[in-house]
């Protein structure tokens, strides 16, 4: 296999600038919509005291989810040592980097007190898992940074595979934990599950991957670079593997759930009796997010179309947005469960389904959030090699 | 025979009085031999807690949270989703008989509080007399303590606030909840709410040390028994509640 030779984009023409006066505008109103909910306080928001993370979190933690499996295609190449994913490990790692940065960016900007980074930053509760993710997003922005500097530069080169490696684990323990941030809740039924950690991981896997092959074939595009049906086809191979996985977990979540009476309030609110998240459970992530893009792969007339691809990723990306807000958001708005056996009123909501409506300055930072990582990427491939010049068959596959 | 009358009268006279010194009722400590100076820090030798005898909780009573509430200034700002509430009362109908009672809920004061377990910056943390409490200057309102809390006993502070009680400070963009009024403990008082109880003569709500076994508490405790919430979870909470 000849050398790979990488160069920049040019990002001279008007519709990259453009692009980015475009992202950067998205980015500003998010900021405004931060300034706005903290300015007021966060009851101009949907938010209240029964549903605590809203809108802002699913987006958040949809993206730090996916900057972990973005790296996906990285570790392949590096750890797995397949070839034909060796000249996208590049890019993949810098997706990696700016969905973490997109995704914090919401968190950040969603606190009460943002204000007070510099405390998270420095008063560690070493039992919180939320404690040590702060340990693994910075940690994870350092290792990534490093494997590219690795790939980039030729002395460094011998040093990729362990950095690589590195990366890799570090990048599952990430996932771990923002699973477990879920995971760890035990008193409330739609969370406190080991499996929750590993799920997030498989929905690592398939959202970070659409988000990068949607990323690679716009980019590639868009600067008129070759990119082969080789490499498309191996990816979207593997993106049928992680979503058909997706919804494995999912289902064994549920069974688990099913047969344990305790839990079937909740099965019956997500899964029937629960309006929105229902829809959303059902429609969005399971139809939309799932059987439908794995029928698309799989079909046999549509294999080598790449508008398909495209559109199949943009399934899997609002199925994933779809799942996490069923997670995040119906989770929350099932009651607790402090008296079983009794029906309960109050005045503080105890005993109802919690109502929520997203409002539009938290629709505004989240989509802000995304703003920043697509910017991010824009940016760097314009100021440093990341993309190879070619990914064309003859070029990328090691067979041809 | 009179020396020991006389001996017996003298001492029940002497515990009589000491007695009327300690409470009036039970849970409202008028006097304690042990107040505890500023300086020196809390002790795990102590431990406060509550019971509360759902049976005496009156329907549609709300003393303690009108207690509650001003004392810590917590005003209603007409947006019952947003407001802040440290006790609220909640009605409870049995399912399969549809017998009905209530209660007031508060933060449970566990001794393994989950809350604290998972605050990042231990912004959320416990005295070593039991008491859970909110660190207002570390807490940077990330809300995950009350994606944690078993209760739903905290509040998140929604918006910019206004007269604010000088012993109960509180702060826009974090987290609170029943500070179990700390700053009248200290002081060898008793909580607003379970003052008020009292005072309205329901003696719904006993406050004490469950470490002392001569406290009201321990030895209603001791002869009655009290049920936690969740005791599933293993919290061992500092609340318990009689009727439920």
């Amino acid at each position: 296999m000849k050398k790979i030779e990488y160069t920049a984009i040019k990002g001279q023409s008007v519709a990259y600038y453009g692009m980015l006066a475009g992202l950067g505008v998205v980015m500003l109103i998010g900021l405004l919509a931060t300034w706005y909910m903290e300015h007021n306080g966060h009851h101009v928001t949907g938010m209240t005291n029964q549903i605590v993370w809203g809108t802002p979190h699913v987006f958040a933690v949809f993206l730090i989810v996916a900057a972990s499996g973005a790296l996906n295609v990285a570790s392949i190449a590096s750890v797995f040592g397949k070839k034909i994913y060796e000249p996208m490990a590049r890019l993949s790692a810098l997706l990696a980097i700016a969905l973490l940065a997109g995704g914090l960016v919401i968190l950040l900007l969603d606190l009460g007190r943002p204000d007070r980074l510099i405390i998270a930053m420095t008063y560690y509760n070493f039992k919180s898992i939320f404690a040590w993710n702060i340990i693994l997003y910075t940690g994870f922005f350092a290792i990534v940074g490093a494997y590219i500097w690795m790939m980039m530069d030729h002395n460094m080169y011998r040093f990729k595979k362990p950095v690589g490696l590195a990366a890799f684990v570090w990048r599952l323990t990430l996932t771990t934990g923002t699973g477990s941030i879920f995971g760890f809740l035990v008193a409330r039924s739609a969370y406190d599950a080991a499996l929750l950690a590993p799920m997030f991981i498989i929905m690592s896997f398939s959202f970070g991957l659409a988000i990068f092959i949607l990323v690679l074939m716009a980019s590639y595009n868009w600067t008129g670079r070759e990119l082969g049906d080789a490499v498309l086809a191996r990816l979207r191979n593997l993106l049928g593997v992680f979503v058909a996985a997706v919804l494995y977990f999912v289902i064994v979540y549920h069974l688990t759930n099913l047969y344990i009476t305790e839990r079937h309030g909740v099965e019956d609110f997500i899964l029937a009796s629960g309006g929105i998240y229902t829809q959303l459970f059902w429609i969005g992530q399971v139809l939309i997010g799932g059987l439908i893009p794995l029928a698309l792969i799989y079909a046999p007339g549509l294999r080598s179309s790449r508008k398909i691809l495209a559109l199949v990723c943009a399934l899997i990306i609002f199925g994933g947005l779809a799942q996490m807000y069923v997670i995040i958001i119906g989770g929350q708005a099932y009651p607790l469960e402090i008296f079983p056996g009794y029906e309960v009123s109050s005045s503080f909501y105890d005993g109802v389904v919690a109502e929520y409506s997203p409002s539009l300055p938290e629709v505004m930072l989240g989509v802000g959030g995304v703003a920043v990582a697509l910017f991010l990427v824009a940016f760097a491939l314009k100021v440093l090699k990341f993309l190879p010049v070619s990914l064309a068959d003859k070029a990328a596959d090691p067979h041809a | 025979m009179s020396d020991c009358v006389n001996n017996s009268r003298r001492e029940f006279i002497a515990k009589v009085a000491l007695a009327s010194t300690v409470s009036i009722a039970p849970g409202v400590l008028l006097h304690s031999a042990q107040a505890k100076p500023n300086d020196k820090p809390v002790s795990s030798d102590t431990r406060w807690g509550m019971l509360i005898d759902t049976n005496k909780c009156a329907k549609g009573c709300t003393a303690c949270v009108d207690a509650c509430n001003e004392e810590h200034g917590l005003e209603g700002l007409g947006r019952p989703a947003t407001d802040a509430q440290y006790i609220r009362k909640v009605t409870l109908k049995e399912k399969s008989t549809g017998h009905e009672h209530s209660l007031p809920m508060l933060c449970q004061h566990c001794e393994k509080p989950p809350c604290v377990d998972v605050c990042p910056t231990g912004a959320s943390f416990k005295r070593e007399d039991g008491i859970v409490l909110v660190d207002k200057h570390i807490c940077i309102g990330c809300r995950y303590c009350m994606m944690a809390c078993p209760y739903k006993a905290r509040s998140f502070v929604h918006e910019e606030l206004t007269n604010q009680t000088l012993s109960a400070p509180r702060g826009k963009g974090t987290v609170e909840s029943c500070t179990m009024c700390v700053h009248r403990v200290d002081k060898d008082g008793t909580p607003a709410c379970v003052e008020a109880c009292t005072a309205d003569n329901h003696n719904a709500m006993i406050f004490g040390d469950m470490k002392d076994p001569s406290s009201a508490l321990s030895i209603e405790l001791k002869k009655h028994g009290g049920k936690q919430l969740r005791a599933d979870l293993g919290l061992n909470t500092g609340v318990r509640y009689q009727g439920i």
